[in-house]
């Protein structure tokens, strides 16, 4: 699949490219790794085999029937058009396999809901293109978005083993221990999804779902966002690895005390300028990863829905209103407060970066602290 | 159908005699100011066949995009808007207005009226959809395209996050509507006052019944798709808050009505279709339609149960457990009445003496992929397997073999089995049987290994996708274009039907019972203006 | 045909109906959530804890979840994550806001609790969710929510979270103003 463009189109090379790349296919639905996920899983063999039986026998009649009964055999069509006796059996028959199959199904369902007696809790929100974890009764939260670089997207470099499933923070969970999931949604639905855990739920904005998992084996596990989301829908995936509790508490230690020292950074920074060559380059990278989903990498936006950056009357008239969209937010629209994602340092560069880039040549550096004075309500 | 028809000879010549007296408009007045219900049905068909093809070109788009992992062709967005505007198309402009032609051409025919109950209200509902799905198209070249939340909107990406082309498509689904109740309306009217003396309810053919019944259906759930777009309509311009949480609405509502009108829509766009295989297997098989009541109650009780299910699309929407165990038990009933309508079609074959044409090869292609889809239905019924498979690429396999092999299938079996009745000509059996025989390989090429990218854990409307799903992709792809390509035989076998070939005989097919081949081939503009009397 | 005129009316009834039904499903599904507590929602209106019996053999853990929207610039967050309460007990709940902007914002706390049926049990005596909040630009403050858990709280449930999520609603707040005065107040 590598420089997808100078591949010629043809059948064998296209089909011998993405197998030199791609990690076969599996062909069934995952087994999975925890109690439920085998239950989900044997339930699905179960109706799948009763299903390939019910297909062979009633094919298997009409079969014999296409190859004995043909006119080109010379046979003379018989007169019968009703039976009540046969209706009733082959109407009662598959009521008894129906309620077969629904009873384990309903056993399952219902351990699928218990959520009490949780050890860990994180709450999951999702967002136009990202998911957002935080660990409850802890200030742990952080956001977790694609890694894929843009350029493997577009068929630039050689596309990565994990190509689109693969993040910069996975969620980090403890094995061994009843972790309690609950989703809701900062704008449209979206719906978490890990195969290996056999959970979907979706996000709900303004309502919370749960889920639950028991994860006995370490490992990465990777999923999707499952319900259509907007432009990047196919660019929200999940990664959760499972780490024994001893390496989850030391992760977890390590994790928190990464934030206490950010904050504190934060204020110093406060006091530095950054010249202009560093935020430039900052801001790019985060535009990149954080913006240009919407926006566009070329800030010309898609019109009719994502407002153009290049020109725009906003960001080349009214600095502060510009800082103030930036960290708060437009109610009503798909722009986020990224205040609450982006460190000042990310802030203060993408600002800068978008204010001098493509043709936005306003010449102005934004500092940590002109972001931070309009943060504090202080704007001019 | 136990019909003997005694018409006296000189009933027939005089319907010839007036044939002759009457002087239809020519040119393109005919077509706009027609009121007939065979110019009617042809425009219907042609529409849907165009439709057909447009949808289908859309369809082409997605797949050459997901030929390959990474972004080639479209933009994510433009890919959106592909899905919603294929399935949009297909439902509505392509499925529903073959069937509704169908009905018009052939429902005054089977039951011996003269046409439809009201005939200009027939205009009506035909001439506004052209528009409708004009207003659809025009908009995917507005400032930030067309509709990209998919065909079934959900709220809040339809409202709050959607381009300013919404009102439009909000416009053209109410059009659409309008249509279908107008149709559905005249369905019903039809057959409840027009059927020929003698033509009793358990002796309407099959076709007929599963028409009057879907048009209940549609009569009673077209209105709710009104109103859902209509508050999406609101919520989006007007400030109202039905699905918006932070206005005291709730965004799993907008899906509750949704499916409310979704879930018997499905089944609109399948009862028609066991109606036409019930009329072409006892035809080719020569022997009579086995457990003709049970198929009526089997029908009716399919579209009864389908008020009860809908939320079987929600279940991971976080539902309490014992609104998913109802909604389970519901889904998994509905397997018992459509199995009842399997069974009944091999039985019918049973002992028969069959014959392998055009039409009979789409039917008994319908009976086995139809089923195949229904299994996957009945997996889908299973709430915890659900949680794996919903809104993966096996959902996507599942109701493309309902959809296509099942609903498109039958639409084309009918086409082949009326279109001597129609034009008066065989069509070519030699290149049918090609069309059948390239559609039914490149269509499970399409769908069958959808199933195993869905289950293998690739979820459905994305454009771009993980390398292991790679090579299934590009076989899917191949699969698609060779389906695509071989509809266009299909329009070749039409052309050359309409324009000449082997002149078929009244009864056209041997094993052929009922009204519609009593009369003349090609049907004269005007039947039954003296009702036939059935015994 | 004069015959297929009363036909005609009832469908065209039926489909009326049917359009009216679509929008009476609106009601009708808070009037089924109310009653089964289906997705969670909480009633919006308070209620008395005059006669409630303290039922001190068990202890529900409540978990309070506060979140302003993706853009609602407001620090909100509750006192404490959770509390263990015996069914029963009235208790306050004390929430912080925030506004850091420098312009006056209205908030609406949008509740929602997990698991949904437990929703039916959450009685809430006094909450900020009821209204409108208003906050000045700069300004902070304290929300009360003061609140009991019905005895009557089946036995399977050992925990209740209760989210809510601030949306700032100043534009909607802006366009019924010359309407309505002193809304949140």
């Amino acid at each position: 699949m590598a420089k997808t463009r100078s591949i010629r189109w043809s059948l064998p090379t296209l089909l011998l490219a993405a197998s030199a790349n791609a990690a076969a296919m599996p062909l069934n639905m995952t087994k999975g790794v925890t109690e439920i996920s085998q239950e989900v899983y044997s339930l699905h063999m179960l109706i799948f085999w009763i299903c390939c039986v019910i297909g062979a026998v009633v094919f298997g009649i009409m079969f014999v029937s296409i190859l004995l009964h043909r006119k080109s055999r010379g046979v003379q069509p018989a007169q019968f058009h009703e039976s009540t006796k046969i209706e009733i059996l082959w109407t009662a028959i598959p009521v008894v396999i129906l309620i077969g199959m629904a009873i384990p199904a309903s056993k399952t369902l219902i351990a699928m809901d218990d959520t009490s007696a949780a050890d860990v809790t994180v709450q999951i929100t999702g967002s136009q293109w990202k998911w957002h974890y935080k660990y409850l009764g802890s200030d742990l939260e952080y956001y977790s978005v694609l890694a894929t670089p843009r350029e493997q997207i577009t068929n630039r470099f050689t596309k990565g083993e994990n190509y689109l499933l693969e993040v910069d923070r996975p969620l980090v969970i403890p094995t061994g221990q009843k972790i309690r999931f609950l989703m809701t949604s900062d704008d449209v639905i979206h719906s978490w999804w890990v195969p290996a855990f056999a959970i979907k739920k979706d996000a709900n904005p303004g309502f919370i779902n749960e889920a639950w998992t028991r994860v006995d084996e370490p490992g990465v596990y990777r999923g999707q966002c499952a319900e259509l989301c907007g432009k990047d829908h196919a660019y929200m995936p999940v990664v959760v690895v499972a780490k024994s509790p001893e390496d989850y508490a030391a992760w977890k230690l390590a994790e928190e005390t990464r934030i206490a020292e950010a904050k504190a950074a934060e204020q110093e920074l406060l006091a530095m300028n950054m010249d202009m060559d560093e935020l430039m380059a900052n801001g790019e990278r985060t535009y990149i990863a954080y913006c240009a989903a919407c926006h566009q990498p070329n800030g010309a936006g898609l019109p009719g829905i994502f407002p153009a950056l290049a020109g725009s009357d906003l960001i080349l008239n009214d600095k502060t209103a510009h800082i103030d969209i930036v960290l708060n937010g437009k109610s009503g629209t798909a722009m986020q407060a990224f205040g609450r994602q982006l460190s000042l340092k990310e802030l203060a560069s993408v600002l800068t970066y978008t204010r001098n880039a493509w043709g936005n040549d306003t010449g102005d550096a934004i500092q940590a602290a002109d972001v931070y004075k309009v943060q504090q309500g202080e704007g001019e | 159908m136990s019909v003997v028809i005694t018409e006296p000879n000189d009933h027939e010549q005089h319907d010839h005699d007036h044939d002759h007296h009457d002087h239809k408009p020519s040119g393109i007045t005919r077509w706009l100011y027609t009121t007939n219900h065979k110019d009617i049905g042809t425009m219907y068909l042609v529409f849907a066949l165009v439709m057909f093809f447009i949808g289908g070109t859309m369809a082409m788009v997605i797949r050459l995009e997901l030929f390959q992992p990474g972004m080639q062709f479209v933009e994510p967005h433009f890919f959106n808007q592909m899905t919603t505007v294929h399935g949009l198309i297909m439902v509505f402009g392509a499925v529903m207005p073959a069937f509704t032609g169908l009905a018009n051409w052939m429902i005054p025919m089977m039951i011996g009226a003269p046409d439809m109950a009201l005939p200009r209200m027939n205009n009506w509902s035909f001439w506004i959809l052209p528009f409708a799905f004009l207003i659809l198209l025009l908009s995917l070249f507005m400032p930030g395209g067309g509709p990209s939340f998919g065909w079934t909107f959900y709220a809040p990406l339809s409202t709050t996050y959607s381009s300013d082309s919404t009102a439009l498509f909000v416009f053209s689904v109410h059009i659409m509507g309008i249509s279908s109740i107008m149709g559905a309306i005249n369905v019903i009217v039809t057959i409840w006052n027009m059927r020929a003396p003698g033509m009793t309810w358990m002796k309407m053919p099959l076709f007929v019944w599963t028409w009057f019944i879907t048009a209940f259906l549609l009569i009673m759930v077209m209105p709710v798709l009104a109103g859902v777009v209509t508050m999406v309509l609101t919520d989006k311009y007007f400030g109202t808050s039905f699905f918006d949480a932070a206005g005291g609405g709730d965004p799993v509502l907008f899906q509750h009505i949704f499916w409310f009108f979704g879930h018997p829509e499905v089944y609109i766009m399948i009862l028609p279709a066991f109606g036409i295989v019930s009329a072409i297997i006892p035809t080719f098989a020569r022997k009579k339609l086995f457990g003709y009541a049970s198929m009526v109650y089997a029908t009716a009780s399919i579209a009864i149960l389908s008020f009860l299910v809908w939320a079987h699309h929600m279940f991971t929407t976080g539902m309490p457990v014992f609104a998913t165990l109802f909604f389970m038990y519901a889904t998994m009933l509905i397997a018992v009445p459509t199995g009842v309508k399997v069974f009944n079609w091999v039985a019918t074959m049973w002992r028969g003496a069959m014959t392998f044409e055009v039409p009979m090869m789409f039917a008994l292609a319908f009976i086995v992929l139809f089923t195949i889809g229904g299994f996957s239905g009945l997996m889908l019924a299973i709430t915890p397997a659900d949680f794996q498979y919903h809104d993966t690429y096996f959902v996507v396999a599942h109701f493309h073999y309902v959809l296509v092999t099942g609903a498109i299938f039958s639409i084309v079996a009918a086409v082949y089995y009326w279109l001597p009745k129609w034009t008066g000509n065989m069509y070519d059996e030699t290149l049918g049987q090609w069309h059948f025989w390239c559609s039914l390989i490149s269509v499970n090429m399409l769908f069958f290994p959808m199933h195993f990218v869905g289950l293998a854990g690739m979820p459905r409307r994305i454009p771009d996708y993980a390398l292991q799903f790679a090579d299934f992709n590009a076989f899917i792809s191949i699969g698609g274009f060779l389906f695509g390509l071989s509809q266009l035989i299909f329009v070749w076998v039409l052309i050359k039907c309409a324009r000449g070939g082997v002149k078929a005989t009244d009864q056209v097919w041997e094993g052929a019972e009922g009204l519609e081949w009593e009369v003349p081939s090609p049907a004269p503009y005007h039947t039954f203006e003296t009702p036939p009397v059935i015994k | 045909m004069a015959q297929n005129k009363p036909l005609i009316g009832k469908l065209l009834l039926v489909t009326l109906a049917m359009f009216g039904f679509g929008f009476a499903l609106v009601p009708l599904y808070d009037v089924f959530c109310d009653l089964t507590g289906i997705n969670g929602k909480t009633a919006a209106v308070a209620v008395t804890g005059d006669n409630a019996i303290v039922d001190t053999s068990r202890e529900i853990t409540i978990e309070f979840l506060a979140r302003p929207n993706k853009d609602m610039p407001w620090v909100f967050k509750p006192e404490v994550h959770s509390m263990k309460v015996h069914p029963g007990e009235i208790h306050i709940m004390n929430y912080l806001a925030e506004n850091p902007t420098g312009r006056m914002i209205v908030g609406q706390a949008v509740p929602s609790v997990s698991p949904g049926q437990a929703a039916l049990y959450f009685n809430k005596i006094e909450c900020f969710c009821f209204s409108q909040q208003q906050l000045a630009g700069g300004k902070d403050m304290l929300m009360p929510l003061q609140f009991y858990v019905d005895p009557a709280l089946p036995a399977q449930f050992n925990t209740i979270t209760l989210n809510y999520t601030l949306y700032d609603v100043t534009q909607a707040w802006a366009a019924q103003q010359p309407l309505q005065d002193n809304i949140g107040e």
